[in-house]
């Protein structure tokens, strides 16, 4: 039960692995639902994690993408991610990995701060996606944005690699928080 | 009739809802079927009522049959009062009587006369061995309030019984007592049980609940159908935790079974531990005594609650049950 590192595999053909990682498990299947019904020329496969460190599996694949998932309403999902964080290689945050809170759109339910979540992407140096998974067209199209990012992590996409990709979504965000 | 008498009719039937009108009317059996026909059911409901006051009137109704109709009407809408649990204990030398309804009944009655003057009690039989009693209580100069009576449930055969809260609570040890003495037991003690639903209560209570225990063929049916997710479920969705998450849903399943459970909204119980904590000292980490704690749970349906609970968490299996 080793710390996950990005390059320890080699690489199926064709095939890109996104590993999805949160406490929220009917929401997870649903996302990874979403994602395989989404048009992609690679070879699509999802795992489902709770927390990280993963069980000892040996036939694992490759991860191409790890997106940590984060509800807004329950803190102790916040509380698993941030403790998964710590089980994971350090080279994995050049471009291979994403955090996603679900949850925003009910304000009067969310008991963890947008900002503590943007502090937390900002800390380890990753995009932060925001969407309701639990609304079918935000989901769809959360859906098709990652696996979009997947095929780029996974090097299927010409010309474009991971840490390319994370330097363009990182200028596209909000200057202001390089004061945090 | 007695104006507070036809009141009391009137009141109780206009508490009746239609739809359960004819079925209450016809348990009752005071009203033939002849008179129920000369009733137009048409009606607005206060006309209904009225007709029905004035038969029971030419009837002779005595308050014994409406607190018969009131114990039926109790009996149809169970879920709107909530019951607490006694149970009864012999002295350990008493020899097992053979129990008389008739005995138990008319023993009862007298005990709680003899203390109050003013008290209505009547008796409605009910399946496997119950009876349903109904206590209108008043005092040495009031007559009874017939408006918030106490139900009393007792299962003759064991030696619980369900009660119904009663406003008045100050009549509770006399009630305690007339039942412990009637059903010649010698200790009556509440049990840590309140709920809305009887069905409930007796399940926990007579341990109707199902318990499945491990039989070998129980680890592979779970296999097939696990994890609750659609036979369809695409192969190229991986769960990593799919030994835990059957682990998990296993002893779920042997804790609480696969039938739906009796619906209970309180629990407690109480408890006396150290006190554990991460950070050394600390004032009450020294505390040589245990500390005394009361555990409640509150719920709409506490154990499905509870039962949803574990596969959702991450640490394993809850135990509960004493």
């Amino acid at each position: 039960m080793s710390a996950l590192r990005p390059l320890d595999k080699l690489p199926g053909l064709n095939t890109a692995t996104i590993l999805l990682v949160g406490t929220e498990d009917a929401l997870l299947q649903q996302l990874a639902d979403s994602m395989l019904k989404a048009d992609c020329t690679s070879e699509l496969k999802v795992h489902l994690a709770r927390s990280l460190p993963l069980p000892c599996s040996v036939n694992r694949p490759r991860i191409d993408l790890i997106v940590f998932v984060v509800n807004l309403h329950s803190k102790l999902s916040l509380q698993s991610v941030e403790e998964s964080l710590c089980h994971l290689d350090a080279a994995f945050f050049l471009g291979k990995v994403a955090f996603l809170a679900t949850g925003a759109g009910r304000d009067s339910h969310c008991s963890i701060h947008r900002n503590t979540v943007v502090k937390l992407a900002h800390t380890y140096r990753s995009p932060l996606l925001f969407c309701d998974l639990e609304i079918e067209d935000f989901r769809a199209a959360m859906a098709q944005r990652l696996v979009r990012l997947l095929q780029i992590c996974a090097g299927h996409v010409p010309g474009v690699s991971a840490l390319n990709l994370l330097s363009l979504m990182r200028g596209s965000e909000n200057p202001s928080l390089e004061d945090l | 009739m007695d104006e507070t008498l036809a009141e009391f009719f009137r009141r109780t039937i206009l508490k009746i809802p239609m739809t359960e009108m004819m079925t209450i009317l016809k348990t009752w059996n005071f009203l033939s079927e002849n008179q129920l026909q000369t009733v137009n059911f048409r009606q607005r409901k206060e006309s209904i009522v009225q007709d029905l006051v004035l038969l029971c009137e030419e009837n002779r109704a005595s308050l014994n049959d409406a607190a018969h109709l009131d114990i039926i009407y109790t009996q149809f809408h169970r879920h709107q009062k909530i019951w607490d649990v006694f149970q009864m204990s012999k002295a350990p030398g008493d020899d097992i009587d053979l129990f008389d309804m008739e005995q138990f009944k008319s023993s009862f009655k007298k005990i709680l006369q003899r203390a109050l003057k003013n008290v209505t009690v009547s008796f409605r039989d009910a399946e496997e061995n119950s009876v349903w009693i109904r206590i209108a209580w008043g005092t040495q100069y009031k007559k009874p309030n017939q408006y918030k009576p106490a139900y009393v449930v007792y299962y003759s055969q064991t030696p619980y019984a369900f009660t119904s809260s009663s406003r008045l609570k100050s009549n509770l040890p006399l009630l305690g007592q007339a039942l412990t003495v009637a059903s010649k037991h010698h200790q009556i003690v509440k049990m840590d049980l309140r709920s809305r639903y009887l069905d409930s209560l007796k399940a926990i209570v007579f341990k109707q609940y199902n318990q499945s225990f491990e039989t070998h063929n129980c680890t592979t049916s779970l296999q097939e159908g696990s994890l609750g997710l659609d036979i369809n479920m695409d192969s190229r969705i991986i769960h990593e935790n799919k030994v835990e998450k059957e682990r998990v849903q296993r002893v779920t399943q042997e804790i609480f079974g696969d039938y739906p459970q009796p619906r209970l909204e309180f629990a407690q119980y109480k408890l006396e531990t150290k006190f554990k904590s991460d950070l050394n000292g600390g004032i009450l980490a020294e505390r040589e005594e245990p500390l005394r704690c009361l555990v409640k749970f509150s719920s709409p349906h506490l154990l499905e609650a509870l039962k949803s609970l574990a596969p959702a968490e991450r640490s394993g299996s809850i135990g509960i049950f004493s």
